[in-house]
C-alpha cells in the first residue's frame, strides 16, 4: 500500500462521492458548492500526476474563476430548489440511470480489455520536466503558437458575446 | 504514481463522465445541467493529463489549457443566455422553456 496509492485513493474517493452527490441535491447552490469540492480533489489528483501548472490553473479558473461566476449567477436569478428532483417523472429517472450506465460500461470495456493504454509504466522523471510552467510556456510559444493565437480570439469573441447578450437594451 | 496504474485514473475519468451524463439528463435546473457538463469536462480533463503524465510528454497538458480557455468561455457565453431567457420567461427550468414549437 505505497504512498501514492493512498493519496489516489483519497482524492479518488471525495471526486466520485462529491461528484454524485452534486447531482443528487434539490438546491442548485449546494450542487454548486459540491462541485468546487470535486474540482479540488481533481487538483489533488492532477498534483499526484506532477502536473503542476495544470492543477494550478484548475483551481484558480474552475474552482476560482467559474464556479464564481456560476454562484453569481444563481444569486442573480434568484434559483429556488427543484422542487422534488425530477418529481413524479421516475420512469426519466431510470432511463437517465441506465444510459448513464452504458456510457461507463462502454468505456470502461474499452479500458480494460482494449487496453489502449497498453500497461503504460510511469515516466517519472519526464513527467516532472513536463509538467513545469517553463516547459509548457515553451510548447505553447513555440510549437502550439497558433491554437494559442486562436484561444485569444475565442476569449475575445466570449465577451464580447456575453456582453451583448447579457445586456438589458441597446441604445 | 510509481504504482498506480493508469487504468485507476481512466476508470475514475469514466465514473465522472457517467455521472455528468446522469445529471445532464435528470437535473431540470438549466445552470444544474451546464455544472454537470463541466464536470464531464473535468473528466476528460483528468484522462488527459493521466496520458501525458504516463508518457513524458507535455502536449496533452497544453490540450488540458486549451480545454479549459474553451471551458471558462463556453460558460460565460451560456449563462449569459440563461440570463437572456431568463428575463422574458421567469424560469430557468428547462420543462418551461418550449421555444422551440415543433
Amino acid at each position: 500500500m505505497s504512498f501514492d496509492l493512498i493519496l489516489f485513493i483519497f482524492f479518488a474517493l471525495i471526486a466520485a462521492i462529491s461528484s454524485v452527490i452534486m447531482i443528487t441535491r434539490p438546491s442548485p447552490v449546494i450542487s454548486a458548492l459540491f462541485l468546487i469540492i470535486n474540482f479540488f480533489s481533481i487538483a489533488g489528483l492532477y498534483l499526484t500526476l506532477n502536473a503542476q501548472f495544470i492543477s494550478v490553473v484548475e483551481v484558480i479558473v474552475y474552482a476560482g474563476a467559474i464556479m464564481v461566476l456560476f454562484l453569481f449567477v444563481l444569486m442573480l436569478l434568484n434559483a429556488k430548489d427543484e422542487a422534488v428532483l425530477v418529481a413524479g417523472k421516475s420512469k426519466l429517472k431510470i432511463f437517465a440511470v441506465v444510459i448513464a450506465a452504458l456510457v461507463f460500461a462502454q468505456i470502461a470495456y474499452i479500458i480494460l480489455w482494449a487496453k489502449p493504454s497498453g500497461g503504460l509504466s510511469p515516466n517519472i522523471e519526464a513527467s516532472i520536466k513536463a509538467g513545469t510552467i517553463e516547459n509548457i510556456g515553451r510548447e505553447l510559444y513555440t510549437k502550439y503558437l497558433l491554437p494559442f493565437e486562436a484561444a485569444g480570439f475565442l476569449l475575445l469573441a466570449a465577451t464580447i458575446g456575453a456582453l451583448v447578450l447579457a445586456k438589458r437594451k441597446f441604445e | 504514481m510509481n504504482n498506480v496504474p493508469i487504468e485507476y485514473y481512466l476508470i475514475l475519468s469514466a465514473f465522472m463522465f457517467a455521472v455528468g451524463t446522469a445529471g445532464v439528463l435528470i437535473r431540470r435546473n438549466a445552470i444544474v445541467v451546464f455544472m454537470c457538463i463541466e464536470l464531464m469536462l473535468n473528466s476528460a480533463n483528468l484522462t488527459l493529463v493521466a496520458f501525458s503524465s504516463y508518457l513524458g510528454l507535455a502536449a496533452g497538458q497544453v490540450f488540458v489549457f486549451f480545454v479549459m480557455t474553451v471551458a471558462a468561455a463556453e460558460a460565460a457565453v451560456g449563462l449569459a443566455i440563461i440570463i437572456a431567457i431568463f428575463r422574458n420567461k421567469s424560469t430557468v427550468n428547462i420543462d418551461e422553456i418550449h421555444i422551440f414549437k415543433w
